[in-house]
């Protein structure tokens, strides 16, 4: 992952085989962002002389693509550094390591200054609407705001266009002069979802977009997230750790377990056969609205081990039943069976099980 | 939250659409205009400031002439009173209430720029200390720890009697003298803001750094710059009086409202109107500051009407 790629190169030429997704990528849509070996650790304070040399390992080395339009899904529990990695595409956070390519371009090495063309491309629809508004501007100053930075038409124009936006997500106009706290925060989301859709994006990466919301207002939301992307055709990624969310509106989903991804496919193929034993656990812990159908107590022992300090080899193995020596001694790459990757030694795809087999 | 979201869906018929962006000044004037405290501090600074203006207009007497045989002559309502002269004279004959008004013009003057120095130092080093954190705020911090480490009034009477007791000398010194507190103020309250998703939403969009200091940290902490400055314009004054009192303020025979106080100490026995007076017109103009800065910031609210 050290070598840089020159503006136009994402072929996967470069990656090491095992990691590669030789043959599924190919018959999918064009790729629009390529993430490589992205890492993001957040030193520890250190003393007062010397840095601290532990870190959390937030992201540890994630790959990822998404399709121009297409929704790729992003799973995991709270802490998981699904977030952090939305934050990264964004540029919100700075990667530690690793490469993020858009259409093409290398956009990890910007800096903040030259970040203004990408941040017209990629947009973010942030989780909480009750902090992500400025409370002192008004809703029309709020959603033309991205307009005026960008130098995108004149008063007038701005004018007409923040009002066919309010329409297109489904406010009212005279709304224009109103203040965020007079909103409920399925308004505030559109009003956040119009903000992001303003300068007409090819990416917008919804962090947690409805997990605030009430479920009777989710799905108003999800159904507008998704109209919209039939409108307009913008990439999505959707992070969420709802699982029935993600595979309402994604067309691919990829599972992250402390810092990694530790399966990835198409929703169709991850939800009816789902790999790695973590997405089995959660799977499983899916609320099912049925009284007769009895449901475990708890799929999962444990917790998730501290980011500071992962298990060696697997990092899910103190949790996982099927776990053997080898999850405990080496960590398992990504291995690819068509589309659908899986971080796993047990369940490896039958390709990589004569070939590396579990010792 | 629950509420909220039932309040919000079920709104009321929307506000008239024809609600411009200048209607919000128009709109937080009103607000101000709402109650009797600020209405009567607000009378009580115009008449301020038209003292300032013009003390020529409003003086019965020449406020510098001194007439011996009048000297310390109680108020006129007082039971040896003389007509003409409404709150006395002092110790050299000169007329209270028209030094009161000739030393507002100073005391005033001598006091806003002092905040607006120590504003502009503070608000600017709060601002930068809390958005960019790490070093510059380390340094940030050490520079207001170390001037705050000495006791205000002894630096200031320090400096000052280094460089002399000039107006303008006098403006900056209480003016940096300040500037720590204001920039502890404002980078407490940038702390609570810059981390707030609007804060990243911003970034995200494109604003530049200054952009999103100016345009969505400064008015989401206003409130608490306005009510401090309106404490710091009354401390001000109160530091001016002070140094008057000490005699390092402006010199005499310049009247100001410390200086006055200064002078009648030594006859209080004899005649108290001659330092009371002017107490109690600092006294009145703290109040009206205060009371304004806290209407201000109510004002500029935009929740203020559904906080009642």
């Amino acid at each position: 992952m050290a070598e840089r790629v020159n503006a136009t190169g994402h072929e996967p030429d470069g990656r090491p085989p095992i990691d590669s997704d030789s043959g599924g990528a190919s018959a999918g849509p064009q790729p629009l962002l390529v993430a490589r070996g992205l890492v993001r650790h957040f030193p520890l304070p250190g003393g007062l002389f010397r840095k601290s040399e532990r870190s959390v390992k937030a992201v540890d080395g994630v790959d990822l693509m998404i399709g121009a339009g297409e929704t790729l899904g992003l799973v995991g529990e709270s802490g998981c550094g699904k977030s952090t990695l939305g934050r990264m595409l964004v540029r919100l956070d700075e990667p530690s390591a690793g490469e993020i390519l858009f259409d093409g371009h290398n956009i990890s090495t910007l800096r903040e200054g030259e970040l203004k063309e990408v941040r017209r491309r990629i947009q973010m629809v942030f989780q909480n609407p009750f902090s992500s508004l400025n409370p002192r501007k008004s809703i029309g100053d709020t959603i033309s705001e991205p307009l005026i930075i960008h130098g995108i038409g004149d008063a007038d124009s701005r004018h007409r266009r923040v009002l066919e936006l309010l329409d297109i997500v489904g406010l009212r106009r005279e709304h224009y002069q109103r203040y965020p706290h007079q909103f409920s925060g399925g308004q505030r989301q559109r009003i956040g979802i119009a903000r992001a859709f303003a300068l007409k994006p090819k990416l917008i990466v919804c962090d947690e977009p409805v997990s605030a919301l009430d479920v009777s207002i989710q799905s108003q939301i999800l159904n507008l997230i998704e109209d919209l992307q039939q409108a307009f055709g913008v990439s999505y990624l959707f992070i969420s750790h709802d699982l029935r969310v993600v595979e309402h509106v994604s067309d691919r989903v990829a599972v992250m377990y402390l810092g990694r991804v530790v399966e990835e496919g198409s929703t169709a193929d991850l939800y009816r056969s789902p790999r790695h034993p973590y997405t089995q656990a959660l799977l499983a812990a899916v609320p099912i609205p049925d009284p007769a159908v009895a449901q475990p107590d708890s799929v999962l022992e444990g917790g998730v081990p501290n980011p500071i300090d992962p298990p060696r080899g697997c990092h899910f193995h103190p949790r996982c039943p099927l776990a053997v020596n080898r999850c405990r001694a080496e960590m398992p790459p990504l291995m690819a069976e068509g589309s659908h990757k899986v971080r796993c030694w047990v369940n490896a795809p039958a390709a990589y099980r004569s070939g590396i087999a579990p010792g | 939250m629950a509420e909220l979201k039932a309040s919000a869906d079920t709104m009321a018929p929307a506000l008239p659409a024809s609600e411009k962006p200048e209607g919000r000044l128009r709109q937080v004037a009103a607000r101000m205009l709402d109650s009797w405290p600020a209405r009567i501090s607000l009378v009580i600074l115009g008449i301020v400031l038209v003292c300032a203006l013009v003390p020529g207009f409003l003086v019965t007497h020449d406020p510098f002439a001194q007439d011996l045989s009048l000297r310390l002559v109680p108020p006129v309502w007082a039971e040896k009173g003389v007509a003409g002269y409404w709150l006395g004279t002092d110790q050299l004959g000169r007329d209270t209430l028209s030094r009161i008004i000739e030393g507002t013009r100073i005391t005033v003057l001598v006091s806003l720029f002092a905040v607006a120095v120590s504003g502009l130092v503070g608000i600017g080093a709060g601002l930068v200390a809390g958005f960019y954190g790490g070093k510059a705020d380390a340094v940030i911090l050490r520079l207001i720890d170390i001037q705050l480490a000495f006791p205000l009034i002894l630096l200031v009477i320090a400096i000052v009697a280094v460089v002399g007791p000039s107006l303008t000398n006098l403006i900056i010194i209480m003016g940096l003298s300040g500037w720590p507190r204001f920039a502890r103020v404002v980078r407490g309250s940038v702390l609570t803001v810059r981390h707030l998703e609007f804060v990243d939403a911003a970034r995200s969009i494109g604003a530049s750094r200054i952009r999103i200091m100016t345009q969505h940290i400064l008015p989401n902490i206003l409130s608490a710059i306005i009510v401090y400055a309106s404490f710091e314009i009354a401390r001000m004054i109160l530091l001016e009086a002070t140094l008057s009192f000490l005699g390092l303020g402006v010199q005499p025979p310049t009247p100001t409202w410390g200086g006055m106080i200064s002078d009648g100490r030594k006859y209080v026995s004899l005649s108290w109107a001659v330092s009371l007076a002017p107490g109690i017109v600092i006294a009145f103009v703290i109040l009206a500051f205060n009371i304004l800065g806290d209407t201000l910031r109510d004002a500029l609210d935009p929740q203020f009407d559904e906080r009642i």
